[in-house]
Order: C-alpha cells, then structure tokens, then sequence
C-alpha cells in the first residue's frame, strides 16, 4: 500500500509535486492561524471580562471553550445583508480583499530555523507591501457601502495608517541598518548570541515606535476610531453582516497576530531562547525547552497579543486629532532622530548589535 | 531564485479561494428576506435623505500627498540599509543630507500647519 503510494508520487511531475507540496505546507499556516484566530477572540473576552472583574463567556462548552465554534457557526448561518444603493461587485469584494492580504503575509515568516514557506530575501520589503494593501480593502468598503458612517469611518481609516505606516516603514529601516538583510530569518540570526544581542537593546525606541503603529495600524484600540462605537457605530463595516462581517473580523485578528509575530521577529529574536548559551540548555531531557525553538516564538507572539487585549481593557480611545498628532508629530521625529543616531553610531563604528 | 517567489504567488491564490469560498459559503447558507428597510443604509433609525458620497475634508487628501513623499523616501532607505557596510560613511553622508533635506520640507509642513486638525 504505502510502496504504491510512493511509486505513484513519484510517478507524478515534478511540477504537479512541488504545488502540492506548497499547498500542504499553506494548509499547515493556515488551519492554526485560523484557529488562533478564533481563540484570540476568546482570549480577548475573557481578558477584558477578568479586568472589569466578571467572568467572560463561561456557557458554551466547558468554561466557554467552544465559544468560538459557536460564533463561527452562527456568523456562518447569517444573512448576508447587502443594501440596495451599494455597488454590489465592491462590496462584495472588498472583505475579501481585506482577508487575503491578510493570510499571505505570513507566506514568508520564519517559525523556527529553516521552517519558513518562502525564504525569499526581500521578505520584509514584501510584509510592508502586502499588510499596506489591507486599507484598499477597507477604504473600497466604505465606499462601496453608501453609508455616512462607512464613508466617513474609511475616510479615517485610509488617513490614520497612512500615517503610522511612516513611522513604521523608519523604524524597518533601523532593523535593516542592524541587521544589514532584508530576509526575516537573516534579521532573527543576526540576533542570535543571547538575549543581550537582541535588536530590542539599541532600537528600543524603535520598537515601541513599531508597536505604537502596529497597534494603530490594525484599528485597534486604542486607535479604533475607524470603528469608535460611541461616535460612528461600527465605522467602515457597519452594514456587513454575516460571513462578509467575520471576514473583516478575521482578518483584523490575522493582521494583530501578525504585527505580534513581526515585533518579536524584528526586536525579540523570534525563535531564539532567552536563555540561548546559558548552562539551562545543557540539563538533560529539560534543555531542549530552554533551547531556541518555535514554542519561543509562539510565546513572544502571545505576550503581545495579551498587549493588544491589555490596551483594549485600560486605554480609553484617542481622539483623532491626538492620533494625527501622535503619529505625524511624535512618532514620525522619534524615528529619524534614532535613525540619525544610529547612523553616526556606524559611521564612528560603534556597533554593539554586530 | 525566482522559484523562491512561487509559494507566495500560490499562497496568494489560496487566501484569495479561501475568501471568497467563505463569502459564498456565508451567501449560501445564510437566509435571504431583504425588504426596503432592511437593505437602507444604516442611520440611526431614521431614512436617508441624500446620497453618502459627500464631499469630505481636504486634509484627507493632503495627508495622503504628504505619505507619498515619506514613504518614497523610506523606499529610498531600504536598498541603503541593506549595504550600508559596502558604502561606509559616504554612503551615510550623502543620505544624512538626503534626509536634512526631507527634515526641511518636515519642518516647513509642520510650521505651515499641514499637520493641525481642528
């Protein structure tokens, strides 16, 4: 059986073999970060919930476990509402342009040494291309909508991550000065040494400066005007509803986990151990748990998931002109002095992150 | 090396299906009764009494003029970065006067008052 079915793949083109080979390894990125997705939905409920002292959902399931099959189901089974003045083919085109940008940016993260679907080396220039296109999804949204507050909310949203897209796109150009690479797993081995060789030491204003934006660029609080319940109801996807809304809403979380998973690459080593050379990774049968590996990487994501959520439950939510002011008058000038500072760093020759 | 780029263009091609295999999964499954009030633009109840398409704050768009002009200059950056260790420091001469002269236009934006809302 098994001898057949190897003789029968490679029996198969090579060319045939290769996609399939891709397509099993995409299967592999997407299912858990779907399912992460859905659980960070959970995670998020009851981290607030535990904040304002009440439990979250604790009904579906075992401590509310099964909460977020619930919601997909019934998000699933929904009416998808489609208002009569929209542009139809837009409107239903748009979540998915919000999604797939969304999903492909994580073709080129590294997991762990080596484990990396394309291991190209523009791979940082890509992430900052294709996240960009998410506001093209949302701005065609709220047009195609034809409501005031969808309008009003994409018109926000195209302005505020235009703005932090600068300010993030600098402190990329500090991570690229240290790291001299422009491909994610080149950018964690040059971190490699420890866990004071980590580019978070000599850039952290660029780090904060990076998930200051990462933050505002993902519309989530406390950034979110574009959503700002209180102001515009539910901003650029106010008349989705359905599957068309769970794809925004997938898509957001895709995009946070991402910026969590981008932040821990770029300033926290990715998979690299804390305890990378220290007598911990010698103790047998426990070491390998000190040693680098993806569990570090999935750890420092979920630190900064648990960020995102700490925002959300104690920041109350920036007026607009603050944010304007925050990403063009603070954030944008923080970047350039550490870049000016870092490059008379290596002009004198002073490197520590060499 | 080009073959490096090939799981992107799939993956592309899969997130692209996977989203609207999800979008059509939801248009099939869910109910359709729509009637007038139900597909009107949402606006707090009452009906709208003129198309959304309005106009809308000029500083939008100079906000978006002024993102172009960075963001051309951070693609400038990144090819620089990248060999900053072949071009030492009159490499990073010539782009500290590139960015003194961005800083400028910065500064003269800022004083302007292309930066103010409200």
């Amino acid at each position: 059986m098994i001898e057949s079915l190897i003789s029968f793949w490679a029996s198969l083109p090579i060319a045939l073999t290769t996609v399939i080979v891709i397509l099993l390894k995409i299967v592999a990125i997407i299912l858990p970060l779907i399912l992460a997705v859905a659980y960070t939905t959970y995670a998020e409920r009851k981290v607030i919930g535990y904040m304002q002292i009440r439990m979250g959902p604790n009904r579906v399931g075992p401590k509310g476990w099964l909460q977020p099959i619930a919601d997909v189901v019934k998000l699933m089974f929904k009416e998808v509402i489609i208002p009569e003045k929209s542009s139809r083919f837009v409107f239903l085109f748009a979540p998915i342009m919000v999604l797939a940008p969304a999903l492909v940016a994580w073709s080129v993260i590294p997991f762990a040494d080596g484990m990396v679907l394309a291991d190209v080396n523009a791979g940082l220039l890509f992430v900052l291309a294709i996240t960009s296109l998410d506001v093209f999804g949302v701005i065609l949204a709220g047009w195609a909508s034809n409501s005031k507050y969808a309008m009003l909310s994409a018109m926000r949203v195209g302005a505020q991550v235009v703005s932090y897209e600068i300010a993030m796109g600098f402190a990329l150009v500090g991570v690229l000065m240290a790291s001299n690479s422009l491909n994610l797993s080149d950018i964690v081995n040059a971190q490699a040494g420890g866990i004071d060789n980590w580019f978070i030491w000599p850039l952290f204003g660029l780090f904060l400066v990076y998930f200051i934006s990462g933050v505002a660029e993902t519309n989530r609080a406390p950034f979110d005007v574009a959503e700002g319940e209180s102001e515009i109801v539910a901003g650029f996807h106010v008349e989705y509803a359905g599957m068309a809304f769970a794809l925004f809403f997938l898509a957001e979380y895709a995009s946070m986990i991402l910026i969590s998973a981008l932040t821990s690459l770029m300033f926290l080593g990715g998979w690299l151990s804390p305890f990378e050379g220290t007598f911990l990774v010698n103790i047998p049968a426990i070491g390998a748990l000190f040693d680098s590996g993806i569990h570090w990487f999935l750890i420092k994501i979920m630190i900064f998931l648990f960020f995102y959520l700490w925002f959300r439950a104690t920041f109350p939510r920036y007026r607009y002109d603050q944010i304007m002011r925050l990403g063009w008058k603070i954030l944008i000038p923080v970047t350039i002095v550490w870049l000016f500072g870092e490059m008379v760093a290596i002009g004198l020759g002073w490197t520590p992150w060499a | 090396m080009l073959e490096a780029y090939l799981p992107i263009l799939v993956f592309l091609g899969v997130g692209f299906v996977l989203a609207t295999v999800l979008l059509v999964l939801g248009l099939l499954l869910g109910p359709n009764r729509s009637y007038p009030e139900k597909d009107s633009p949402f606006e707090c109840g009452f009906a709208a009494f003129e198309d959304s398409r309005i106009k809308f704050d000029v500083r939008y768009y100079l906000v978006a003029i002024l993102f172009i002009i960075f963001d051309l200059e951070i693609a400038f950056l990144f090819p620089w970065a990248i060999v900053l260790d072949k071009i030492g420091v009159f490499g990073l001469v010539s782009m500290g006067i590139f960015l003194g002269i961005l800083i400028l236009g910065f500064i003269y934006e800022w004083k302007k008052g292309a930066l103010e809302w409200e």
